[in-house]
């Protein structure tokens, strides 16, 4: 007996620690209380991407999505929608639209976008891997064991042009041939899901919503280069993803997917899981393998790359999650399918974690090429409370702050190196006029002193004397001269580090030089903060003309700074003042003013 | 579970792919909408939905939408159900019950044929605009 209906309930990260595993369980259980169980089939999928509006239910085939969802909403769904056929209006997402029964297309926020590493996430179960086989899911793969030679693959990735996700682009076929050129032995297939960065959640979406496609991928990568081994290299403060990958394994083996002689062919390919400690630097490839060896993850020179001599001494490959998601749909429907996505030196989608100042934060797919305007104003749904667009940051603390007037530039790997960013792994902060920029770039930099390895000494020093230049700007002791040291010291980290890390890590004050002077030179010859971020620049004052004496500062104040009779104004002591703000927040007269 | 041969990979991916493409939402090219309102449940829609499913299922027929919609105003008529298949004027059938359910399935959707004696209605494009 088929199902009528589904209710497919997010069982991203987000919306299941929104109380989304006790809205499956209501659900459910008001199914089986209406008679309803064998009719309508709940099923938990990966991230829908709009965690802004989470915990998300989307009813199919009627293709209704309802935000915010709280347990206590189930029984309403279950009496009105599934019963009576009645979509429960307070719960769409466009209320106007509720007559029209508004369906996934008609929502802005997915109007732009073009899911191809996202195909499933969403879509199917993740912990089932029979929807992933539904979904064409092992049909890569079986194209690729009983219908192309090794060296074909290969030749099919390089047409498609699929560069690394992970962050520096590099061709993903070329890094293959490396490996498969090797001469015949041990090699190792490893997947990068140290995912690190700040505000960055794709990869452990995409695990989270669809592992099967990790593993098919990592399978095809073994084949074409020679590997039976892989190792996936995940974070442990991933715990979702952890589980539903370990399932997803234990599935794969048990139909043969992996193992020996996978689906009765002369291949055979095993995966385990290693677990990271979430330090940033691992997320670097030979930092990466000393980690898996079980030494102390710390980057080693390259050359030799590791396609040559990896994990234990022997070729290894490694990918990123996101790299990884796009091959089987490569292998399935054709090198030259999607190529012809992107733009003219990036092919195909990239996914990005929208965060920050934006209205619709949450996990989006777009093809490169498409213009930052476009993510985050028509699919972001622009800044929070009506502010005024400050700048955005990709690539995390290894990327560039870009400013308003690089909007319309499209993405690509190429345009945003040009504006003094890179890709990166796809955390996208947006910043509006309320961040100040030295803050910002302090904030990164304390991120990389804190991450930094410490073997050499470009990062480790170089790193320490940028955050302490930081400081000292933001602090209202800065002079020009820090200014020019900072470039300095931010050439010799990018040209003398051992790694990307140390490389990329002045990146943020870099770009912020380069863009936004003016705010460094206010806080240096001004000593004014104007977002108001800067505490040691800030100034409290009671305008004796508004203030009714209601002594309701004077009470809030932790410090005592502020004085006055009641019914009288008020006055504080600039001395003994520590910026808390609570005095400016407390006020009903606007009589705090804050410069 | 044993172990997958190609072809048992296959098979199963086609008998799977079954019920997904019943969730898909695109590639429709026929909908129907059942009035489950509480006259149309009364007068035995469920029945008759349920009748629907089952012959879409027994056909395998994956590319028809069955939705449920609230009250028609055609009380006197329930259960009813509208038919909307691309190049056929959009109807509604009146007094449905499992049987013509399956009917309108097997005639009007698979053969292209109206069901003529029981058509009721045509829905009012003008209000609804």
């Amino acid at each position: 007996m088929a199902y009528k209906q589904y209710i497919l309930v997010c069982g991203g990260t987000a919306c299941e620690s929104n109380k989304g595993i006790e809205l499956i369980e209501t659900l459910k259980k008001e199914l089986e209380d209406n008679g309803l169980i064998r009719d309508v089939q709940v099923v938990r999928t990966g991230c829908l991407g709009f965690c802004e509006k989470g915990p998300i239910v989307k009813i199919l085939p009627e293709d209704t999505f309802y935000v915010e969802v709280r347990p206590e909403d189930a029984a309403e769904i279950v009496q009105e929608h599934i019963i009576k056929g009645r979509a429960v209006e307070r719960l769409l997402y466009n209320k106007e639209q509720s007559k029209t029964n508004v369906g996934i297309k008609e929502i802005d926020f997915y109007q732009k976008q073009f899911r191809v590493v996202l195909r499933n996430c969403g879509v199917i179960d993740p912990d089932k891997i029979d929807e992933y086989i539904a979904r064409d899911g092992y049909k890569g793969l079986e194209k690729v064991l009983f219908e192309m030679k090794p060296e074909d693959v290969i030749e099919e990735m390089n047409i498609s042009g699929l560069r690394g996700r992970g962050g520096a682009g590099f061709p993903t076929g070329r890094k293959w041939s490396f490996a498969a050129m090797q001469p015949k032995g041990q090699k190792y297939m490893v997947c990068n899901a140290d995912e690190g960065d700040p505000g960055a959640y794709m990869d452990r979406s995409t695990l989270e919503g669809d592992p099967h496609s990790i593993l098919e991928a990592m399978t095809i990568a073994g084949y074409a280069i020679g590997a039976d081994k892989g190792f996936v290299y995940i974070r442990a403060e991933y715990p979702l993803a952890i589980k539903r990958l370990e399932n997803a394994i234990r599935q794969a083996t048990d139909y043969g997917l992996l193992g020996d002689n996978i689906l009765g062919s002369d291949f055979s390919f095993t995966i385990e899981l290693r677990f990271g400690a979430g330090a940033f630097v691992c997320g670097e490839e030979t930092a990466l393998l000393a980690s898996i060896e079980g030494k102390r993850g710390m980057p080693t020179p390259r050359p030799p790359f590791p396609a040559v001599k990896g994990l234990w001494g022997c070729p290894t490959v490694i990918n990123n999650v996101e790299t990884l998601a796009n091959i089987p749909i490569i292998m399935l429907k054709g090198a030259n399918w999607f190529n012809k996505i992107g733009t003219e030196t990036t092919k195909g989608t990239k996914v990005f974690a929208l965060t920050g100042k934006i209205n619709n934060s949450g996990l989006i797919e777009v093809p490169m090429g498409t213009t930052l305007r476009e993510i985050i104003f028509d699919i972001g749904g622009g800044i929070k409370d009506g502010k005024e667009f400050k700048a955005a940051q990709t690539g995390g603390p290894s990327g560039g702050m870009i400013p308003p007037q690089f909007l319309d530039t499209p993405i690509d790997y190429e345009s945003l190196t040009r504006i003094g960013s890179i890709m990166g792994s796809g955390g996208l902060i947006v910043m509006d006029e309320d961040d100040c920029i030295p803050d910002i770039a302090k904030f990164y930099l304390q991120f990389i002193v804190e991450e930094s390895c410490g073997k050499c000494a470009p990062c480790r020093i170089g790193g320490r004397k940028l955050l302490n230049y930081l400081i000292k700007i933001c602090d209202g002791k800065g002079t020009a001269e820090d200014i020019q040291n900072m470039r300095d010291i931010s050439e010799a980290m990018s040209r003398a580090s051992l790694c990307g890390l140390g490389q990329t890590a002045s990146n943020p004050v870099i770009s912020s030089l380069r863009y936004f002077m003016d705010e460094y030179i206010e806080h240096i010859d001004d000593k004014k903060c104007r977002a108001g971020k800067c505490k040691k620049l800030l100034r409290y004052t009671i305008d004796e003309t508004k203030c009714v004496g209601c002594t309701a500062c004077a009470r809030v104040c932790p410090v005592d700074a502020i004085s006055g009779e009641r019914k009288q104004a008020h006055v504080i002591d600039a001395d003994k003042c520590i910026k808390c703000g609570q005095c400016f927040d407390v006020c009903k007269f606007q009589a705090v003013s804050r410069s | 579970m044993a172990k997958l041969t190609l072809d048992d990979l296959r098979k199963l991916r086609e008998t799977k792919q079954k019920a997904m493409d019943m969730r898909d939402p695109e590639n429709k090219e026929a909908q129907i909408i059942v009035g489950m309102g509480t006259c149309g449940i009364a007068a035995g829609a469920k029945d008759t939905f349920n009748a629907i499913i089952e012959e879409l299922d027994q056909l395998d027929i994956t590319n028809v939408l069955v939705r449920q919609t609230g009250c028609m105003g055609l009380c006197h008529s329930e259960p009813t159900v509208e038919v909307v298949v691309e190049g056929m004027p959009t109807v509604i059938y009146g007094h449905v019950d499992a049987e013509l359910g399956k009917k309108i399935i097997t005639k009007h959707v698979v053969n292209k044929k109206m069901i003529d004696n029981h058509i009721c209605d045509k829905p009012a494009m003008d209000i609804i605009r």
